[in-house]
Protein backbone atom coordinates (compact mmCIF):
# COMPACT_ATOMS: atom_id res chain seq x y z
CA UNK A 1 0.00 0.00 0.00
CA UNK A 2 1.13 3.29 -1.41
CA UNK A 3 0.79 6.21 1.19
CA UNK A 4 0.70 9.80 1.00
CA UNK A 5 0.99 12.33 3.06
CA UNK A 6 0.96 16.53 3.15
CA UNK A 7 -1.69 16.17 0.08
CA UNK A 8 -4.40 18.78 -0.56
CA UNK A 9 -7.29 16.44 0.37
CA UNK A 10 -5.53 15.52 3.50
CA UNK A 11 -4.73 18.98 4.71
CA UNK A 12 -7.94 20.30 3.96
CA UNK A 13 -9.79 17.80 5.49
CA UNK A 14 -8.30 17.48 8.17
CA UNK A 15 -10.18 21.38 8.68
CA UNK A 16 -13.62 19.29 7.43
CA UNK A 17 -13.59 17.76 10.39
CA UNK A 18 -13.43 20.59 12.79
CA UNK A 19 -16.59 22.16 11.06
CA UNK A 20 -19.23 23.21 13.29
CA UNK A 21 -16.71 23.45 15.80
CA UNK A 22 -14.97 26.30 18.59
CA UNK A 23 -11.00 26.51 18.76
CA UNK A 24 -10.00 27.67 21.39
CA UNK A 25 -6.48 29.99 22.74
CA UNK A 26 -4.87 28.71 25.81
CA UNK A 27 -2.36 29.52 27.25
CA UNK A 28 -1.07 26.58 29.26
CA UNK A 29 -1.79 22.98 29.88
CA UNK A 30 -4.35 23.68 32.72
CA UNK A 31 -6.18 25.71 29.88
CA UNK A 32 -6.14 22.88 27.05
CA UNK A 33 -7.84 20.62 29.25
CA UNK A 34 -10.64 22.76 30.18
CA UNK A 35 -11.49 23.56 26.58
CA UNK A 36 -11.18 19.83 26.00
CA UNK A 37 -13.84 19.49 29.05
CA UNK A 38 -16.17 21.96 27.10
CA UNK A 39 -16.27 20.68 23.73
CA UNK A 40 -13.46 22.67 21.47
CA UNK A 41 -12.48 20.90 18.44
CA UNK A 42 -9.26 22.25 18.47
CA UNK A 43 -7.04 24.52 20.82
CA UNK A 44 -4.56 26.95 19.53
CA UNK A 45 -1.66 26.96 21.85
CA UNK A 46 -0.36 30.43 22.24
CA UNK A 47 1.98 32.30 25.39
CA UNK A 48 0.38 35.48 25.23
CA UNK A 49 -3.78 35.68 23.80
CA UNK A 50 -4.54 38.21 21.50
CA UNK A 51 -5.98 40.77 24.70
CA UNK A 52 -2.44 40.73 26.25
CA UNK A 53 -0.61 41.57 23.23
CA UNK A 54 -2.49 44.55 22.82
CA UNK A 55 -1.81 45.61 26.24
CA UNK A 56 2.03 44.73 26.80
CA UNK A 57 2.82 45.55 23.02
CA UNK A 58 6.30 44.54 22.07
CA UNK A 59 7.28 41.98 18.98
CA UNK A 60 5.23 39.08 19.30
CA UNK A 61 6.42 35.59 18.12
CA UNK A 62 6.22 32.04 18.00
CA UNK A 63 5.21 30.54 21.63
CA UNK A 64 8.08 28.23 23.54
CA UNK A 65 8.51 24.76 21.82
CA UNK A 66 8.26 23.57 25.77
CA UNK A 67 4.90 25.33 26.18
CA UNK A 68 3.67 23.89 23.02
CA UNK A 69 4.51 20.61 24.07
CA UNK A 70 3.17 20.63 26.75
CA UNK A 71 -0.32 21.48 25.82
CA UNK A 72 0.01 18.56 22.92
CA UNK A 73 0.38 16.38 26.18
CA UNK A 74 -2.43 17.80 27.73
CA UNK A 75 -5.51 17.38 25.29
CA UNK A 76 -5.70 14.37 22.52
CA UNK A 77 -7.31 16.55 20.36
CA UNK A 78 -5.86 19.00 17.90
CA UNK A 79 -2.89 21.18 18.80
CA UNK A 80 -2.84 24.53 16.35
CA UNK A 81 0.02 27.48 16.97
CA UNK A 82 1.16 30.52 15.54
CA UNK A 83 4.06 31.69 13.28
CA UNK A 84 4.34 35.03 12.39
CA UNK A 85 3.37 36.23 8.95
CA UNK A 86 6.28 35.23 6.51
CA UNK A 87 8.41 33.65 9.45
CA UNK A 88 8.66 30.06 7.73
CA UNK A 89 11.44 29.43 10.26
CA UNK A 90 8.59 29.58 12.80
CA UNK A 91 6.63 27.51 10.66
CA UNK A 92 9.60 24.73 10.08
CA UNK A 93 9.64 24.35 13.88
CA UNK A 94 6.44 23.85 14.38
CA UNK A 95 6.42 21.67 11.94
CA UNK A 96 9.08 19.62 13.66
CA UNK A 97 6.84 19.96 17.03
CA UNK A 98 4.13 17.92 15.14
CA UNK A 99 1.37 20.56 15.83
CA UNK A 100 -1.80 19.55 13.76
CA UNK A 101 -2.08 23.32 12.22
CA UNK A 102 0.22 26.25 11.82
CA UNK A 103 -1.92 29.86 12.01
CA UNK A 104 0.11 32.41 9.80
CA UNK A 105 -1.10 34.73 11.82
CA UNK A 106 -1.62 39.03 11.85
CA UNK A 107 -1.95 38.39 15.76
CA UNK A 108 2.04 38.27 16.14
CA UNK A 109 4.25 40.67 14.32
CA UNK A 110 4.71 39.72 11.18
CA UNK A 111 8.15 38.97 9.94
CA UNK A 112 8.14 40.15 6.26
CA UNK A 113 6.21 43.15 4.58
CA UNK A 114 6.00 41.51 0.85
CA UNK A 115 5.60 37.68 1.32
CA UNK A 116 3.24 35.48 3.39
CA UNK A 117 4.80 31.87 3.60
CA UNK A 118 5.12 29.61 0.97
CA UNK A 119 2.80 26.96 2.40
CA UNK A 120 3.14 24.45 -0.73
CA UNK A 121 5.97 23.34 0.49
CA UNK A 122 5.39 22.41 4.31
CA UNK A 123 3.23 18.42 5.03
CA UNK A 124 1.87 20.30 8.46
CA UNK A 125 -1.59 22.69 7.01
CA UNK A 126 -1.65 26.12 7.57
CA UNK A 127 -4.81 28.35 8.61
CA UNK A 128 -4.43 31.88 7.48
CA UNK A 129 -6.50 34.98 7.80
CA UNK A 130 -8.67 37.02 5.22
CA UNK A 131 -10.31 40.28 5.69
CA UNK A 132 -12.10 40.13 2.11
CA UNK A 133 -12.10 37.09 -0.87
CA UNK A 134 -9.19 38.32 -2.87
CA UNK A 135 -7.40 37.93 0.36
CA UNK A 136 -8.69 34.36 1.15
CA UNK A 137 -7.89 33.16 -2.02
CA UNK A 138 -4.17 35.13 -2.44
CA UNK A 139 -3.28 32.98 0.76
CA UNK A 140 -5.13 29.61 -0.74
CA UNK A 141 -3.10 30.53 -3.96
CA UNK A 142 0.01 30.19 -1.63
CA UNK A 143 -1.61 27.03 -0.23
CA UNK A 144 -3.58 27.61 2.86
CA UNK A 145 -5.65 24.34 3.64
CA UNK A 146 -8.13 26.70 5.96
CA UNK A 147 -9.20 30.53 6.12
CA UNK A 148 -10.32 32.01 9.12
CA UNK A 149 -11.68 35.91 8.49
CA UNK A 150 -9.83 38.64 10.98
CA UNK A 151 -12.44 40.27 12.81
CA UNK A 152 -10.31 42.34 14.94
CA UNK A 153 -8.32 40.17 17.33
CA UNK A 154 -8.25 41.05 21.36
CA UNK A 155 -10.82 43.30 21.29
CA UNK A 156 -14.38 41.12 22.08
CA UNK A 157 -16.17 43.52 19.58
CA UNK A 158 -17.48 41.18 16.68
CA UNK A 159 -17.86 43.70 14.66
CA UNK A 160 -15.34 43.55 12.34
CA UNK A 161 -15.69 39.78 12.35
CA UNK A 162 -19.22 40.35 10.68
CA UNK A 163 -18.11 43.35 8.64
CA UNK A 164 -15.23 40.64 6.82
CA UNK A 165 -17.60 37.06 6.90
CA UNK A 166 -20.48 39.62 4.82
CA UNK A 167 -17.77 40.84 2.74
CA UNK A 168 -16.34 37.55 2.07
CA UNK A 169 -19.48 35.89 1.17
CA UNK A 170 -21.07 39.09 -0.80
CA UNK A 171 -18.28 38.85 -3.10
CA UNK A 172 -18.66 35.10 -3.74
CA UNK A 173 -22.24 35.46 -4.33
CA UNK A 174 -21.21 38.50 -6.79
CA UNK A 175 -18.78 35.72 -8.64
CA UNK A 176 -21.38 33.84 -9.37
CA UNK A 177 -23.21 36.11 -11.24
CA UNK A 178 -20.34 37.25 -13.65
CA UNK A 179 -19.57 35.79 -17.11
CA UNK A 180 -16.70 33.81 -18.32
CA UNK A 181 -15.46 36.85 -19.97
CA UNK A 182 -16.04 39.19 -16.73
CA UNK A 183 -14.02 36.58 -14.91
CA UNK A 184 -10.59 37.44 -15.65
CA UNK A 185 -11.00 41.37 -14.70
CA UNK A 186 -12.62 40.11 -11.37
CA UNK A 187 -9.40 38.15 -10.74
CA UNK A 188 -7.59 41.63 -11.52
CA UNK A 189 -9.34 43.52 -9.04
CA UNK A 190 -9.91 41.02 -6.24
CA UNK A 191 -6.22 40.75 -6.71
CA UNK A 192 -6.90 36.80 -6.68
CA UNK A 193 -5.50 34.29 -8.96
CA UNK A 194 -7.74 33.54 -11.79
CA UNK A 195 -7.81 30.05 -11.43
CA UNK A 196 -9.30 30.06 -8.12
CA UNK A 197 -11.61 32.83 -8.87
CA UNK A 198 -13.17 30.52 -11.57
CA UNK A 199 -13.20 27.81 -9.36
CA UNK A 200 -15.23 29.81 -7.03
CA UNK A 201 -17.64 31.75 -9.45
CA UNK A 202 -18.50 28.12 -10.81
CA UNK A 203 -18.73 26.60 -7.57
CA UNK A 204 -20.01 29.73 -5.08
CA UNK A 205 -18.33 28.61 -2.20
CA UNK A 206 -14.71 28.54 -1.00
CA UNK A 207 -12.43 25.94 -1.92
CA UNK A 208 -11.66 25.50 1.90
CA UNK A 209 -13.23 25.81 5.53
CA UNK A 210 -13.34 29.23 6.64
CA UNK A 211 -13.63 29.92 10.22
CA UNK A 212 -14.50 33.27 12.16
CA UNK A 213 -12.15 34.71 13.99
CA UNK A 214 -11.53 38.00 15.96
CA UNK A 215 -13.79 39.22 19.12
CA UNK A 216 -16.02 36.35 19.38
CA UNK A 217 -16.80 36.73 22.82
CA UNK A 218 -20.32 35.49 24.02
CA UNK A 219 -22.48 32.47 22.34
CA UNK A 220 -24.76 34.73 20.46
CA UNK A 221 -21.52 36.11 18.98
CA UNK A 222 -20.52 32.60 17.82
CA UNK A 223 -23.95 32.31 16.82
CA UNK A 224 -24.80 34.99 15.07
CA UNK A 225 -21.42 34.18 12.88
CA UNK A 226 -22.55 30.53 11.97
CA UNK A 227 -25.74 32.37 10.77
CA UNK A 228 -23.87 34.33 8.68
CA UNK A 229 -22.61 31.10 7.49
CA UNK A 230 -19.15 30.23 8.19
CA UNK A 231 -18.30 26.58 9.03
CA UNK A 232 -17.29 27.15 12.66
CA UNK A 233 -15.72 30.10 15.34
CA UNK A 234 -12.19 30.64 16.80
CA UNK A 235 -12.10 31.98 20.40
CA UNK A 236 -9.06 33.82 21.46
CA UNK A 237 -9.18 35.73 24.38
CA UNK A 238 -12.91 35.72 24.68
CA UNK A 239 -12.91 33.12 27.17
CA UNK A 240 -9.82 32.69 29.11
CA UNK A 241 -10.22 36.86 29.21
CA UNK A 242 -13.67 36.54 31.39
CA UNK A 243 -14.97 35.86 34.59
CA UNK A 244 -15.80 31.97 34.42
CA UNK A 245 -14.24 30.44 31.32
CA UNK A 246 -15.24 26.90 31.97
CA UNK A 247 -18.88 27.74 31.83
CA UNK A 248 -18.38 29.96 29.23
CA UNK A 249 -16.54 27.97 26.78
CA UNK A 250 -18.86 25.31 27.36
CA UNK A 251 -22.06 27.53 26.24
CA UNK A 252 -20.14 28.77 23.31
CA UNK A 253 -19.79 25.45 22.17
CA UNK A 254 -23.58 24.64 22.91
CA UNK A 255 -24.42 27.50 21.35
CA UNK A 256 -22.27 27.27 18.32
CA UNK A 257 -23.84 23.81 17.23
CA UNK A 258 -27.41 25.06 17.89
CA UNK A 259 -26.77 28.07 16.35
CA UNK A 260 -30.43 28.34 14.86
CA UNK A 261 -32.19 27.68 18.10
CA UNK A 262 -32.63 31.00 20.25
CA UNK A 263 -34.30 29.06 22.87
CA UNK A 264 -31.00 26.82 23.44
CA UNK A 265 -28.87 30.04 23.21
CA UNK A 266 -31.09 31.56 25.57
CA UNK A 267 -30.53 28.92 28.18
CA UNK A 268 -26.55 28.78 27.97
CA UNK A 269 -26.33 32.48 27.90
CA UNK A 270 -27.72 32.56 31.49
CA UNK A 271 -25.26 33.76 34.34
CA UNK A 272 -22.28 33.12 32.42
CA UNK A 273 -20.21 36.18 34.58
CA UNK A 274 -18.35 38.50 33.57
CA UNK A 275 -17.61 39.20 29.67
CA UNK A 276 -13.83 39.90 28.71
CA UNK A 277 -14.33 44.07 28.99
CA UNK A 278 -13.19 44.00 25.44
CA UNK A 279 -12.53 47.33 23.53
CA UNK A 280 -14.52 49.45 21.15
CA UNK A 281 -12.60 48.61 17.74
CA UNK A 282 -13.86 52.42 16.79
CA UNK A 283 -11.03 53.49 19.43
CA UNK A 284 -8.23 52.21 17.96
CA UNK A 285 -5.68 53.73 15.76
CA UNK A 286 -5.10 52.59 12.40
CA UNK A 287 -2.16 51.64 12.95
CA UNK A 288 -3.03 49.42 16.05
CA UNK A 289 -5.84 46.99 14.50
CA UNK A 290 -4.27 43.50 13.58
CA UNK A 291 -6.67 43.00 10.82
CA UNK A 292 -4.47 45.73 7.89
CA UNK A 293 -1.29 43.31 8.76
CA UNK A 294 -0.94 40.93 5.84
CA UNK A 295 -1.02 41.57 2.00
CA UNK B 1 -35.49 5.92 2.19
CA UNK B 2 -34.81 8.53 5.23
CA UNK B 3 -30.53 8.76 6.20
CA UNK B 4 -29.81 10.46 9.71
CA UNK B 5 -26.71 11.99 10.13
CA UNK B 6 -25.70 13.03 13.32
CA UNK B 7 -25.44 16.70 13.04
CA UNK B 8 -23.79 17.84 16.23
CA UNK B 9 -20.46 18.49 14.82
CA UNK B 10 -18.17 17.57 11.68
CA UNK B 11 -18.38 16.54 8.38
CA UNK B 12 -22.30 16.23 7.53
CA UNK B 13 -22.56 18.43 4.53
CA UNK B 14 -20.47 15.51 2.67
CA UNK B 15 -22.37 12.39 4.10
CA UNK B 16 -25.85 14.35 3.27
CA UNK B 17 -24.54 15.43 -0.25
CA UNK B 18 -23.34 11.29 -0.49
CA UNK B 19 -26.68 10.18 0.77
CA UNK B 20 -28.62 12.51 -2.08
CA UNK B 21 -26.46 11.69 -4.65
CA UNK B 22 -27.63 7.72 -3.76
CA UNK B 23 -31.37 9.25 -4.79
CA UNK B 24 -32.42 9.16 -0.33
CA UNK B 25 -33.14 11.83 1.32
CA UNK B 26 -30.72 13.12 4.23
CA UNK B 27 -31.30 14.18 7.50
CA UNK B 28 -29.16 16.32 9.77
CA UNK B 29 -30.09 15.21 13.09
CA UNK B 30 -29.44 17.26 15.97
CA UNK B 31 -32.21 16.71 18.57
CA UNK B 32 -33.39 13.10 19.90
CA UNK B 33 -37.13 13.40 17.90
CA UNK B 34 -35.04 13.14 14.39
CA UNK B 35 -33.99 9.55 15.01
CA UNK B 36 -37.41 8.41 15.89
CA UNK B 37 -38.15 8.47 12.00
CA UNK B 38 -35.12 7.59 10.29
CA UNK B 39 -34.38 4.16 8.31
CA UNK B 40 -30.59 4.64 8.29
CA UNK B 41 -27.68 6.67 11.00
CA UNK B 42 -24.14 7.93 9.76
CA UNK B 43 -22.13 9.12 12.38
CA UNK B 44 -19.69 11.40 10.82
CA UNK B 45 -16.15 12.70 11.18
CA UNK B 46 -15.16 15.56 13.76
CA UNK B 47 -13.94 15.38 17.21
CA UNK B 48 -15.14 12.58 18.58
CA UNK B 49 -14.82 14.15 22.39
CA UNK B 50 -16.74 16.93 21.29
CA UNK B 51 -19.59 14.50 19.45
CA UNK B 52 -19.69 12.64 22.46
CA UNK B 53 -20.10 15.49 25.16
CA UNK B 54 -22.76 17.59 22.96
CA UNK B 55 -24.67 14.10 22.53
CA UNK B 56 -24.74 13.22 25.94
CA UNK B 57 -25.22 17.02 27.09
CA UNK B 58 -28.61 16.87 24.65
CA UNK B 59 -29.64 13.66 25.57
CA UNK B 60 -28.74 11.93 22.06
CA UNK B 61 -26.78 9.55 23.36
CA UNK B 62 -28.82 7.31 24.72
CA UNK B 63 -31.75 7.69 22.41
CA UNK B 64 -29.29 6.64 20.13
CA UNK B 65 -28.18 3.91 21.63
CA UNK B 66 -31.18 2.39 21.96
CA UNK B 67 -31.94 2.96 18.09
CA UNK B 68 -29.09 0.77 17.43
CA UNK B 69 -28.99 -1.47 19.59
CA UNK B 70 -32.79 -2.04 18.06
CA UNK B 71 -31.11 -2.95 15.04
CA UNK B 72 -31.07 0.38 13.10
CA UNK B 73 -28.71 0.06 10.28
CA UNK B 74 -25.13 2.72 11.23
CA UNK B 75 -22.24 4.03 9.83
CA UNK B 76 -19.54 5.60 11.40
CA UNK B 77 -16.49 7.42 9.80
CA UNK B 78 -13.17 7.98 11.90
CA UNK B 79 -14.80 9.87 14.80
CA UNK B 80 -18.02 7.89 14.13
CA UNK B 81 -16.24 4.94 14.65
CA UNK B 82 -14.56 5.93 17.89
CA UNK B 83 -18.18 6.97 18.85
CA UNK B 84 -19.59 3.10 18.01
CA UNK B 85 -16.84 1.02 19.88
CA UNK B 86 -16.90 -0.64 23.14
CA UNK B 87 -13.85 1.14 24.75
CA UNK B 88 -10.62 3.41 24.02
CA UNK B 89 -7.48 3.38 24.67
CA UNK B 90 -6.07 6.05 26.90
CA UNK B 91 -9.03 8.40 26.88
CA UNK B 92 -12.15 8.06 28.79
CA UNK B 93 -14.79 10.00 26.75
CA UNK B 94 -18.45 9.85 25.66
CA UNK B 95 -19.33 6.36 23.60
CA UNK B 96 -22.24 4.40 22.35
CA UNK B 97 -20.69 1.09 23.00
CA UNK B 98 -22.50 -1.00 20.17
CA UNK B 99 -19.73 -2.13 18.46
CA UNK B 100 -17.69 -4.36 20.13
CA UNK B 101 -13.71 -3.37 19.61
CA UNK B 102 -11.69 -1.23 21.16
CA UNK B 103 -10.65 1.83 19.15
CA UNK B 104 -6.75 3.67 19.19
CA UNK B 105 -7.60 7.36 19.04
CA UNK B 106 -4.82 9.00 16.60
CA UNK B 107 -3.43 5.83 16.25
CA UNK B 108 -1.08 6.69 12.91
CA UNK B 109 0.12 10.00 14.47
CA UNK B 110 -0.35 13.48 14.41
CA UNK B 111 -1.66 15.61 11.47
CA UNK B 112 1.78 15.26 9.44
CA UNK B 113 1.15 11.73 9.62
CA UNK B 114 -2.61 11.63 7.92
CA UNK B 115 -2.21 9.95 4.52
CA UNK B 116 -4.59 9.09 1.61
CA UNK B 117 -3.73 5.39 0.15
CA UNK B 118 -5.67 2.71 -1.99
CA UNK B 119 -7.15 0.00 0.00
CA UNK B 120 -7.81 -3.52 -0.81
CA UNK B 121 -11.65 -4.25 0.76
CA UNK B 122 -13.23 -7.66 1.24
CA UNK B 123 -16.26 -7.93 -1.02
CA UNK B 124 -14.93 -4.84 -3.20
CA UNK B 125 -13.97 -5.96 -6.94
CA UNK B 126 -11.64 -2.46 -7.35
CA UNK B 127 -9.37 -0.39 -4.55
CA UNK B 128 -10.71 2.30 -2.45
CA UNK B 129 -9.11 5.76 -2.40
CA UNK B 130 -9.44 6.43 1.53
CA UNK B 131 -8.28 9.33 3.55
CA UNK B 132 -7.52 8.65 7.26
CA UNK B 133 -6.91 11.85 9.47
CA UNK B 134 -5.73 11.89 12.35
CA UNK B 135 -7.20 8.43 12.07
CA UNK B 136 -8.17 5.65 14.70
CA UNK B 137 -7.16 1.71 14.70
CA UNK B 138 -9.20 -1.30 15.85
CA UNK B 139 -6.76 -2.54 18.39
CA UNK B 140 -9.11 -5.38 19.67
CA UNK B 141 -12.42 -6.77 18.07
CA UNK B 142 -14.85 -9.65 19.09
CA UNK B 143 -15.45 -12.54 16.93
CA UNK B 144 -19.12 -10.98 15.83
CA UNK B 145 -17.19 -8.52 14.12
CA UNK B 146 -15.97 -9.12 10.71
CA UNK B 147 -12.95 -7.41 9.14
CA UNK B 148 -13.14 -5.69 5.80
CA UNK B 149 -9.70 -3.90 5.32
CA UNK B 150 -6.61 -3.48 7.18
CA UNK B 151 -3.74 -0.96 7.07
CA UNK B 152 -0.16 -2.58 8.58
CA UNK B 153 -2.77 -5.54 9.75
CA UNK B 154 -4.92 -3.50 12.00
CA UNK B 155 -8.38 -3.11 10.76
CA UNK B 156 -9.77 -0.12 9.37
CA UNK B 157 -13.19 -1.11 7.94
CA UNK B 158 -15.41 -3.54 10.20
CA UNK B 159 -19.07 -4.66 10.44
CA UNK B 160 -21.27 -6.27 13.46
CA UNK B 161 -24.20 -7.22 11.94
CA UNK B 162 -25.89 -3.84 10.90
CA UNK B 163 -22.62 -1.28 11.91
CA UNK B 164 -20.35 -0.63 9.51
CA UNK B 165 -17.54 1.70 10.73
CA UNK B 166 -14.28 2.67 9.34
CA UNK B 167 -11.18 4.63 10.28
CA UNK B 168 -11.12 6.35 7.33
CA UNK B 169 -13.60 8.98 5.30
CA UNK B 170 -15.43 7.75 2.07
CA UNK B 171 -17.75 11.10 2.35
CA UNK B 172 -14.28 12.91 1.16
CA UNK B 173 -13.88 11.19 -2.26
CA UNK B 174 -16.21 10.34 -5.07
CA UNK B 175 -16.56 7.17 -4.43
CA UNK B 176 -19.95 5.80 -2.63
CA UNK B 177 -19.65 1.99 -2.07
CA UNK B 178 -19.29 1.87 1.47
CA UNK B 179 -22.40 4.33 1.85
CA UNK B 180 -23.91 1.79 -0.53
CA UNK B 181 -22.67 -1.04 1.73
CA UNK B 182 -25.46 0.93 4.62
CA UNK B 183 -27.97 1.21 2.29
CA UNK B 184 -28.46 -2.51 0.89
CA UNK B 185 -27.98 -3.20 4.78
CA UNK B 186 -31.37 -0.91 4.98
CA UNK B 187 -33.01 -2.94 2.44
CA UNK B 188 -32.00 -6.53 3.94
CA UNK B 189 -33.98 -5.64 7.23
Amino acid sequence: MEAQTGSDRVKRGLAEMLKGGVIMDVVNPEQARIAEEAGAVAVMALERVPADIRVQGGVARMSDPDMIQSIQDAVSIPVMAKARIGHFVEAQVLESLGVDYVDESEVLTPADMDNHIDKWSFTVPFVCGATNLGEALRRIGEGAAMIRTKGEAGTGDVKEAVTHARTLHGEIRRLTTLDDAELMAAARDHRAPYELVREVAETGVLPVVNFAAGGIATPADAALMMQLGVDGVFVGSGIFKSGNPEVRAKAIVEATTYYRDPSIIAKVSRNLGEAMVGINIGELRGEELLANRGW
Amino acid sequence: MRVGVLALQGDVREHLDVIESLGHQGIAVKYREELDNIDALIIPGGESTTIGKLADRFDLLEPMKKRIAEGLPTLGTCAGMILLAKATTGTRQNLLAELDITVERNAFGRQIDSFEADLDIKGLDEPFHAVFIRAPLVQSASDDVEVLAVVDGRPVLVRQDHIIAASFHPELTKDDRIHRMLMSSVVER
